[in-house]
């Protein structure tokens, strides 16, 4: 928690004691919520300059974080950045954003129509969302420490995390895989043959079998530490986020300690992830808000980001000015016979949620 | 000479009002209040709003008000074995925790309050100095200390003890390190209170009757202060049974607390109802211990 948010909350706390109500601030501000490590350090000071609006940005690492901040309402943000799947798509229907006033927008032509078309199939007509950034989960793996193990080794497929046999062998060498059922879920669906995006009982319990039999070759279920943990050579193959993986790869080369991390998309298929930029419904600043995004959405703005975190973002007339290692970079804007293969998933009911929830639990903890 | 303001019956009179009033205005903040909201939630179902629960309370069709309380949550919790599961890894967590820190904690106590009244403050300032450090801070510290490549295993590669690093982290043994590392000085220092207080002649007087160290400590000093050894082992207890921040970071994928139940509940299934119930089920544990607390203390200064 900032210390500023510490402040509104004793503030706060303060006026429900005195029954007071504090005065609305004057000054335009803008309070943005959005992932750790997700944006370019200079962009947030370009908009305070350019429309001097004083921005306060807060930061969380997961989106159970924010729909619980959202959950409870009064959370004070004005911009947020939900994952599409399953979490911005049940937020819509619970009523958690307000749609966006795009006569204010006039970027909004620049945006990547394949994945606004993607989007409108969970928010119609792209009332509330817009895109932020999008990748893929993937593996990523320690080069020579596989070679070593398994010299021809099913490196570019699901097998090498969810084929038992493949796991066992890479057992000592150290496997993570993403401590979250949605993003796990998938791929052990498609490695059996099944729609990843599968809701039905028994196939979920079948993936659900899978993944136990690799249970006892993996070290670790995390989504965060396995980009250090991969660069560091503490673990030689993870399960995660495209773009985690690219930190982890870059990170090991300005380490120079000689771990060669490579990325893949494996040919299976794999699962896209849309972030997306919303406005929460009780956002104080809501005018504030559209200028921000407004901002973001100009092709130069967002490459910068794209450029700096290695990801692709929603904007499709700014990959020329996104650094050519990047734009040229398969595993980040992957050619359209790769992109045919590449899924997204729907939203589930709470029965299913808790089905998968409880599965995840079983394959974890062996109850 | 003008009137006192108030009587003198009649400030004694306030005053023990606000002796009691405060007590239990703060029980009734900070308790009462907050466990009611909770129990209030677990009787209601999850739903994709804000709040993320359905009302308790809503009006029929014909104006009448309809009160619907859920009793599917508690079903739930004690038809699924991993609840309880949890609740009892969590015990058992602590209950290590309890056992370890007294076992670290008395030695060093009584060290301290044995020690001339220019020494004791300055260790007691040793003992609290880890608070000054972010709680989170110093258990990632312990992910450095004990990982694979971490100070310890390359410290005994180096060395030539194994030719393996050990596996430290990430398992059971790690989660009791972490804990009893963590509520040390919540053993410590209220052990310390008593055994500073402890007259010592008493210990002077059974070894000039006779009395052997082992048995003055035995019949003497352990007695005297067992009050301070029930007041630390229920300050870890307690708290060490909700601990969350240990398990998840130094545990393996197995471990089961009902810390990680709750988050579960909460974040993966956005079922706040649930959740609460694991919560008021963890209370409802809870409350036994904190009576055998409260009767302990309450005996105590009955006595002369």
């Amino acid at each position: 928690m900032s210390s500023n948010k510490f402040r509104q909350m004793l503030l706060a706390g303060a006026a429900l004691l005195i029954g007071a109500v504090p005065a609305p601030a004057a000054e335009a501000v803008l309070n943005i919520y959005n992932w750790n490590d997700y944006i370019d350090p200079d962009t947030v000071p370009a908009f305070e300059k350019a429309t001097g609006i004083k921005v306060t940005y807060d930061l969380y690492d997961a989106n159970e974080t924010l729909e619980a901040k959202l959950s409870a309402g009064g959370s004070g943000y004005d911009i947020v950045v939900p994952s599409l799947f399953p979490f911005a798509a049940r937020q819509i229907k619970g009523g958690f954003y307000q749609p966006l006033d795009k006569s204010k927008l006039k970027n909004y032509g620049h945006l990547d129509k394949g994945l606004l078309a993607r989007m409108a199939a969970q928010d119609a007509g792209n009332a509330y969302l817009v895109p932020w950034m999008s990748g893929t989960v993937v593996i990523g793996y320690n080069v020579d420490k596989i070679k070593q193990i398994l010299p021809n080794g099913p490196v570019d497929s699901l097998k090498m995390l969810f084929d038992p046999a493949v796991a066992a062998k890479l057992k000592d060498c150290g496997i993570s895989i993403m401590d979250s059922p949605t993003e796990v879920f998938p791929p052990a669906l498609l490695a059996l043959g099944l729609n990843p995006d599968s809701k039905k009982a028994d196939e979920l319990k079948k993936a659900a079998a899978l993944l136990m039999k690799v249970r006892p070759s993996v070290r670790r279920y995390d989504s965060a530490e396995y980009i250090n943990a991969l660069a560091n050579g503490d673990i030689c193959i993870a399960w995660g986020y495209s773009s985690d993986m690219q930190v982890a790869k870059h990170r090991a080369q300005e380490a120079g300690k000689g771990v060669n991390i490579a990325v893949v998309i494996p040919k299976e298929g794999a699962l896209r992830y849309i972030d997306t930029v919303a406005i929460p419904k009780d956002a104080p600043h809501t005018e504030a808000a559209l200028k921000f995004i407004d901002f973001i959405m100009q092709p130069e703005v967002i490459a910068k980001t794209s450029s700096k975190i290695y990801v692709m973002s929603g904007n499709a007339d700014a990959k020329p000015f996104v650094t050519p290692e990047v734009a040229n970079d398969p595993t980040i804007f992957p050619p359209p016979e790769v992109e045919k293969t590449i899924y997204t998933i729907t939203g589930s009911d709470a029965a299913t949620d808790r089905l998968r929830t409880r599965l995840w639990t079983e394959i974890k903890t062996g109850h | 000479m003008s009137a006192p303001i108030f009587s003198n019956a009649q400030t004694r009179g306030f005053g023990r009002f606000l002796a009691v009033a405060v007590p239990y205005g703060w029980f009734l903040v900070f308790f009462l209040a907050p466990f009611l909201i909770v129990a209030k939630i677990s009787l209601s179902t999850a739903a994709t709003a804000i709040p993320p629960y359905e009302s308790l309370v809503s009006w029929a069709d014909d104006g009448a008000l309809v009160l619907t309380l859920h009793f599917n949550n508690y079903k739930l919790i004690f038809s699924d074995p991993v609840y309880l599961i949890a609740y009892a890894s969590s015990l058992r967590n602590a209950a290590v925790t309890v056992i370890f820190t007294l076992l670290l904690g008395y030695p060093l106590a009584y060290f301290i309050a044995s020690r001339s009244a220019k020494w004791r403050a300055p260790l007691l300032m040793l003992v609290m100095m880890p608070f000054w450090t972010s709680f989170l801070i110093r258990v990632y510290a312990w992910i450095g200390i004990l990982k694979p490549n971490g100070v310890i295993n390359s410290a005994l590669l180096w060395l030539g003890v194994i030719d393996k690093p050990l596996d430290i982290l990430n398992n059971q043994f790690a989660v009791y390190l972490g804990m009893v590392y963590a509520y040390l000085p919540f053993m410590v220092l209220p052990l310390y209170a008593h055994l500073e207080k402890l007259d010592w002649s008493l210990l002077e007087a059974a070894g000039d009757l006779g009395a052997r160290p082992a048995r003055v400590f035995r019949e003497v000093t352990l007695p005297l202060s067992m009050p301070g050894i029930v007041a630390g082992s229920l300050l870890v207890f307690i708290p060490a049974v909700g601990e969350y921040i240990v398990p998840t970071l130094l545990g393996g994928p197995d471990t089961l607390t009902i810390g990680a139940a709750l988050w579960n509940e909460f974040f993966s299934n956005h079922d706040w109802p649930v959740a609460s119930t694991v919560a008021v089920a963890l209370v409802v544990l809870l409350v036994g211990p904190l009576m055998a607390l409260q009767n302990y203390q309450a005996k105590e200064e009955q006595k002369p």
